[in-house]
């Protein structure tokens, strides 16, 4: 088992947390990963993606020629990385964002309005997390209860009180 | 102690802190800022000092005098900074004083860029410092072994009283990968310094006579017996201190030399070739100096190319050639600026030189 995994977004939006969760999920269940972020000078609002890789075995290459799930939570990153997805690969479109549909037909499309359900949820800056439960589901790459593991994790201390809003998220495409 | 999932860079500063490193001295460059930044709050808790330099300049010279006085001292840079630190390290391996050096290298020349490159090659294994010396340089190629190999650094540099190299890039500092981290030594107490260097500055009460630490002897006899000892040393070190891994050499048709980031980009390289039917292997140089010319001795008269493989214009290829010592044609293959290929290109790239040389 190896899967390949682009998630691509503008800084702010949480895509680099969606990755890290991914991977520190994979490696408590025992798996080979590797993450890693495009890096520049951009902070907030500029382009921010990373490329997350889980496998039974040891991780030759942490960088990828294409990918088994993709996700963009911008429109940028539809238009720019939708050649990426492999054949027969998963396509995650942020569609609160992305106001134009796919082109490919080989492919499996998901399109979640994030942001609007995340403010029907009251909580407009977990927005990241409803795509994380939808992936979880979509592939079942990780365990829930390892990405709940990690949650605690995440939101502990005097993030406490940030918890259960996102797990409450985290759980919206979960099941 | 169990697998944590690290950015590269912050595990790079954790492994030294580990090592016992008592001082650090740093200047921000991108890639490797979380270094100093992680040093600065975490240093001070493990009992050592963290100093922002003003420049890389200074921040050699602080680790100079750092290390002359019996502190185990860790700095990083990226490309250009380690540009502005020759003079210093030429300085340092006159002194025979231990300092690990490590550089997160972008692309150059100049200030050039902050993605990852290796242009820094020649100037790791060759210097831009004056005289006759040699720096250990060691191009680990995942975060786990950059995190092992800094941890035996200190050592390294301790035992032959010389600075140590560690060549990674800013693929390797940003990325993040399971590491298990080594158990802390702790920071040799103050008290405990003459035993341990007893060439070091620590003043009168410790030892007889005065210790001097300095590069300078006008006597040309002097300087001569000096550099020959130094050069006593590096023959030791070059026995010792050799490193790489070779990896499905067997009746391989080409052969990639690489380290680093782009041996991991090989090995995916040679998995591809595979499934096109034609059998590649790779040599790994994880000592860049001493170079592993014998791991050349290995590869098969199956082969009809050594491909030296970089992120450059081709600055290892000099070794490789060096190495292979006409035995086989050897080629190249690069990117440069900061471009990391795709092990797709790689491997198309190969396929092509190795259908010219049938």
């Amino acid at each position: 088992m190896k899967s390949k995994m682009f998630f691509a977004g503008s800084g702010g939006q949480g895509t680099l947390a969606i990755g890290q969760m991914i991977a520190k999920a994979a490696m408590d269940e025992g798996k080979e990963v590797t993450w890693l972020p495009s890096y520049g000078p951009e902070m907030r609002g500029g382009t921010a993606n990373c490329t997350v890789v889980v496998s039974d075995k040891p991780i030759s290459c942490p960088l990828i020629n294409e990918a088994d799930v993709l996700l963009a939570m911008n429109l940028p990153s539809l238009l720019k990385f939708e050649s990426m997805v492999a054949p027969g690969g998963l396509l995650i479109v942020n569609s609160s964002l992305v106001p134009e549909k796919p082109k490919r037909t080989d492919i499996r499309v998901l399109e979640i309005p994030a942001n609007e359900k995340a403010i029907e949820l009251g909580n407009d800056r977990a927005a990241n997390m409803i795509i994380l439960g939808a992936i979880v589901r979509e592939t079942g790459i990780v365990n829930p209860d390892t990405v709940y593991h990690q949650l605690e994790k995440m939101f502990s201390g005097r993030k406490a009180s940030f918890l259960p809003g996102n797990i409450k998220a985290f759980e919206l495409y979960l099941k | 102690m169990g697998k944590v999932l690290m950015k590269g860079n912050e595990a790079f500063a954790e492994a030294a802190i580990r090592a016992g490193c008592k001082c650090y001295f740093g200047y921000p460059i991108t890639p490797q800022n979380e270094i100093p930044e992680y040093m600065s709050h975490e240093l001070p808790k493990a009992g050592g000092a963290f100093v922002q330099a003003e420049s890389e300049l200074a921040a050699i010279s602080m680790a100079y005098g750092a290390a002359a006085a019996g502190g185990r001292v860790f700095i990083s840079t990226s490309s250009p900074g380690l540009s502005l630190m020759q003079e210093g390290l030429g300085f340092i391996c006159s002194a025979e004083v231990p300092v690990v050096v490590l550089n997160v290298s972008r692309g150059g020349p100049g200030v050039g860029g902050i993605q990852p490159g290796q242009a820094d090659y020649i100037q790791v294994t060759r210097g831009g410092y004056n005289g006759d010396c040699k720096i250990p340089v060691f191009a680990p190629a995942g975060i786990q072994e950059c995190v092992d190999t800094i941890y035996k650094a200190f050592d390294i540099a301790e035992k032959y009283r010389n600075p140590v190299l560690i060549f990674a890039d800013g693929m390797m500092g940003q990325m993040m990968e399971p590491v298990v981290l080594p158990e802390a030594k702790g920071i040799t107490a103050v008290e405990d310094i003459p035993s341990v260097k007893p060439w070091a500055i620590t003043g009168t009460d410790h030892h007889e006579g005065r210790n001097v630490v300095y590069s300078l002897r006008m006597q040309p006899d002097v300087l001569e017996a000096h550099v020959e000892h130094l050069f006593e040393k590096y023959d030791e070190a070059a026995k010792e201190l050799v490193d790489y891994k070779a990896y499905s050499l067997d009746e391989a048709e080409l052969v990639f030399v690489a380290f680093g980031t782009m041996s991991r980009l090989c090995m995916e390289a040679i998995e591809i070739l595979g499934e096109r039917g034609i059998k590649a292997g790779l040599i790994r140089p994880i000592s860049l100096w001493p170079y592993p010319d014998a791991a050349f001795d290995l590869i098969p008269s199956t082969c009809k190319t050594v491909i030296s493989t970089e992120l450059n214009m081709g600055q290892m290829i000099f070794d490789v050639k060096n190495a292979v010592s006409g035995r086989f044609p050897v080629d190249f293959i690069g990117r440069t600026g900061g471009i990391v290929p795709s092990s797709l290109e790689i491997a198309d790239r190969a396929e092509k030189i190795l259908a010219s040389r049938k």
